[in-house]
This record gives structure tokens, C-alpha cells and sequence, in this order.
């Protein structure tokens, strides 16, 4: 069954064209990276899958529901996709428990207890039981991003979508995040999609990766072909060249 | 000034309680109103941008004496006997609502968009992430402009005097004409907005540092 579709896909900034005829298929389960150099458009895609950005043509479905129809509930279709952002955006005005909490309280109307109960489960997963009534400003980075892992999960997702999730963190915290990453990742019910630079996790847990630039899905492979073959476009063989010799 | 109060004791305080009234309605009012036209200013819907910026530009730049003066004057010709109280109230609370509604936007966009973004993408609605995560903090940094208009919102309800709103500076008149002591009368009426204001000030000062922390 697939979780994400793309077909045809137009996405502009007013005379830029951001995306460019994208066609996409993402099974329930799988685990994607989307790599690319900078404007390549892969932060504008991911954000396509939860309607933070609209897009204009073409037909994006996603867990069996249709952006383009009027009717599509925009609000349901994040219940089940949830987002990391690469500064976090916990809320500042929460505490940690309660940055979890809030959504499965006042969206899905969990039991409180069992809200609780759950919360305090999936802070123990990312390793941060200790720092549940701290604010966000009181953690570092890190420990922010794992928070922000915890807080989608509670919604209990189908798909989670991350957008470099380490590219604002120390390099001493990215691995703390990766290890949550994968632990996800090997869950096979759910679907991730990932823009990082981190191929060391694209190799290790990615069923897939796609290299973008230029607005345009260039390079669609697995894991494998991309890394211990060669992938079969010119400019993702030159990225590729880069980015691990670095 | 001690006779003042002395003999007019009763029509200062009946004028004091109007005062207080009046501006405790109005900044209610003008509180609810005005947070509700910044958040229609923020939607991204344009219609709805539009129709409160008119909203918000409408009363903002008209003269309050204007305002109250129409309605003292136009509403009973058309629509329903309305006192001076109630005409100075109305239009105290629409013209300090304008003012409320552009602090309290400028509040909303000093929030970091992220926030917003993390609600939404959380699950959240448009409304739920206003009331749970943008509006708390919005409210953290506009307490201090937003202090500044509720002293004016008080100041301001002298309106009522040009309206027989029976509020403190209509009685200040009445006591000044009828005492002839003009100066000490006003020094009085003076006082008295001060122990409204005063405390308000020291009050929302309070809330600054209490919420800072």
C-alpha cells in the first residue's frame, strides 16, 4: 500500500518553480532519504506531505487522502504524519511533558492518565525521562531534537517526515538523534522520509534514496545502488563524490 | 482641596464609580475585541486580513470625541435611546480596541513562525495553536505597550464628560462651576484618576517581571 504519492507534482514562489513534474511512490514502511545540494527543493518537497506548503498541479496523496479535493481535512491527515524540523520548534511556552502531551490531549482526546503514561514511555525511549518538567530553552540542541522525535510520536503517526533533523546540532549531539532515528526506522509499520546529509544513516537504515536538484527528482534508487553501485546520473554521482570524501 | 471633598464628597464618588465602571467594561471589551481582529489580521485569508485592517484603521484614526459623539447623537435618532454612559462606553471600547488589536498584532508576529509551524504540523488547527502556543507567548511580550493602553483606555473615559456620562471630570465641571475653585476641584479630580492608574501601572509592572521570570 503506499503512503505517499506524487504524480505530476507543480509547486511555484510566485514565478519560481520550486518542484518540477515530481512522481513519487512511498510504501507504508518504508524508510526514504532525500538527499541534494542546497535549493535542490528537497525541504520544499517534504513539506508538500503535510500541506505546509501548498502545491499548485499535479495530484499528491497521502495516506490515502487527496490534497487537491476541497474536502480533504487537512488537520487529518496530520494526525497521522508527523513532522521534525530542524530547529525543533518545540513550544516555548511549555514544559517537556507537556510538549508531548498537549496534541494527543486537545486533538485525539487521549485518556489524561493514559496520555501521561505514554509520554513518559516515549521520553525513556529517547533517553530524557529526567528532564520532563524542564522548558525547552533549559535543553541543549540535542536533546531538543529528541524531544521534538518524542512529541510526533505521541501522535501515534503513520509516517514521519524529518527535515534535516541534525543540521543545527553540535557534532558531538547528531549521533544521540541518529540512534533514536533508527530505532524508528526499524519499526517496518512505519514510513519515513528523511532529508539529511547524513549518509552514514542513509546507508545503514535507507530502503531508498533520491537524489534532487534543480527542483527535479534526478535519481530514484536503493540503498544499495546508490551507495555500493553507481548511481546512473552524472550530478548525483559528482554529490555523492563530495559529500563522502568530505 | 480638602473642602472640595468635603462638601462635594458625594458627586466625587458617584463620579469616581462611574469612571471605574465605564473603564472597567471598556477595557473587558476592548481586550476581547482587540485580540480577536489581530488574529483576523494574521489569518492568511486575505478577505478576512482586509476586513479587519479596515476595522482596526476605521477607529483608529478617528478622534474618540467622534466616535462617542456618534453615538450619543446618530444611534437614538435611528435605532434605540441610548445614554451618555453607554454611548462613551461603546465608543471607548471601539476606539481603544483598534489600539489593543494593533498591539497585540504586532505581539502575534514577534512570535517565531516555527512555533506555529510545529502546532500545525503537530496536529493542531489554525485555533488551537493560536490559543495553546502563539497568543501565551504574544501576550509575554506585549504586556508592557499593552499597559500603556489601558492607562490611556482610563484616561480616555473622560470622554464621557462631553456626553453626561456622569464620570469623574463631568462632575470635576459641575463641582468647578458651582464652587467656583477651579483649580483645587481639578487638582481633586486629578487625584482620583491617579489612585485608578497608579495601581494599574505598578500592577501590569508586576506581571511583566513575574512572567519574565
Amino acid at each position: 500500500m503506499s503512503m505517499i504519492e506524487f504524480e505530476d507534482v507543480q509547486k511555484y514562489y510566485g514565478d519560481f518553480h520550486a518542484l518540477k513534474d515530481i512522481n513519487l511512490n512511498i510504501e507504508a514502511g518504508e524508510t526514504v532519504v532525500l538527499i541534494g545540494p542546497s535549493g535542490s527543493g528537497k525541504s520544499t518537497l517534504i513539506r508538500t506531505v503535510n500541506g505546509l506548503e501548498p502545491v499548485q498541479d499535479g495530484k499528491l496523496i497521502v495516506n490515502g487522502q487527496d490534497f487537491a479535493n476541497k474536502k480533504t481535512d487537512i488537520n487529518r491527515i496530520r494526525k497521522n504524519v508527523g513532522m521534525v524540523f530542524q530547529h525543533f520548534n518545540l513550544y516555548a511556552n511549555k514544559t517537556i511533558l507537556e510538549n508531548i502531551m498537549l496534541a494527543p490531549r486537545i486533538v485525539l482526546h487521549r485518556d489524561e492518565a493514559e496520555n501521561k503514561k505514554f509520554a513518559m514511555e516515549l521520553l525513556d525511549r529517547v533517553g530524557l525521562a529526567d528532564q520532563a518538567n524542564k522548558i525547552p530553552a533549559e535543553l541543549s540542541g540535542g536533546q531538543q531534537q529528541r524531544i521534538a522525535i518524542a512529541r510526533s510520536l505521541a501522535m501515534k503517526p503513520k509516517c514521519l517526515l524529518f527535515d534535516e533533523p541534525t543540521s543545527a546540532l553540535d557534532p558531538e549531539m547528531i549521533d544521540d538523534v541518529l540512534n533514536v532515528m533508527k530505532d524508528i526506522a526499524r519499526d517496518s509499520n512505519m514510513t519515513m522520509l528523511v532529508v539529511t546529509h547524513e549518509m552514514g544513516f542513509a546507508r545503514e537504515v535507507a530502503d531508498r534514496v533520491i537524489f534532487m536538484a534543480d527542483g527535479q527528482i534526478l535519481e530514484d534508487d536503493s540503498s544499495e545502488t546508490f551507495f555500493d553501485g553507481e548511481p546512473s546520473n552524472e550530478r548525483a554521482r559528482q554529490f555523492l563524490g563530495k559529500i563522502i570524501t568530505h | 482641596m480638602i473642602s472640595i471633598f468635603q462638601n462635594y464628597g458625594g458627586l466625587l464618588l458617584q463620579g469616581f464609580g462611574q469612571t471605574l465602571i465605564c473603564s472597567i467594561i471598556a477595557l473587558f471589551f476592548a481586550l476581547v475585541i482587540g485580540s480577536g481582529f489581530a488574529i483576523l489580521e494574521v489569518m492568511p485569508n486575505k478577505l478576512i486580513h482586509g476586513l479587519a485592517k479596515a476595522y482596526i484603521e476605521l477607529f483608529r484614526n478617528i478622534p474618540l470625541l467622534v466616535i462617542t459623539m456618534f453615538f450619543y447623537v446618530v444611534i437614538p435618532m435611528y435605532i434605540a435611546k441610548i445614554s451618555g454612559f453607554a454611548a462613551g462606553t461603546i465608543g471607548l471600547t471601539l476606539y481603544s480596541s483598534a489600539f489593543i488589536a494593533e498591539t497585540v498584532r504586532s505581539g502575534i508576529q514577534s512570535v517565531d513562525p516555527g512555533q506555529m509551524e510545529g502546532a500545525r504540523a503537530n496536529g493542531l488547527s489554525f485555533w488551537q495553536a493560536m490559543r495553546y502556543i502563539v497568543l501565551p507567548q504574544a501576550f509575554k511580550y506585549v504586556l508592557p505597550p499593552l499597559g500603556n493602553q489601558f492607562i490611556n483606555l482610563i484616561k480616555n473615559s473622560s470622554v464621557l464628560a462631553f456626553v453626561a456620562g456622569m464620570d469623574l471630570m463631568y462632575q470635576g465641571n459641575v463641582i468647578a462651576s458651582d464652587s467656583l475653585r477651579s483649580m483645587a476641584t481639578y487638582l481633586c479630580i486629578g487625584l482620583l484618576y491617579l489612585i485608578i492608574t497608579l495601581p494599574l501601572s505598578y500592577y501590569m509592572r508586576y506581571l511583566e517581571k513575574k512572567l519574565a521570570a
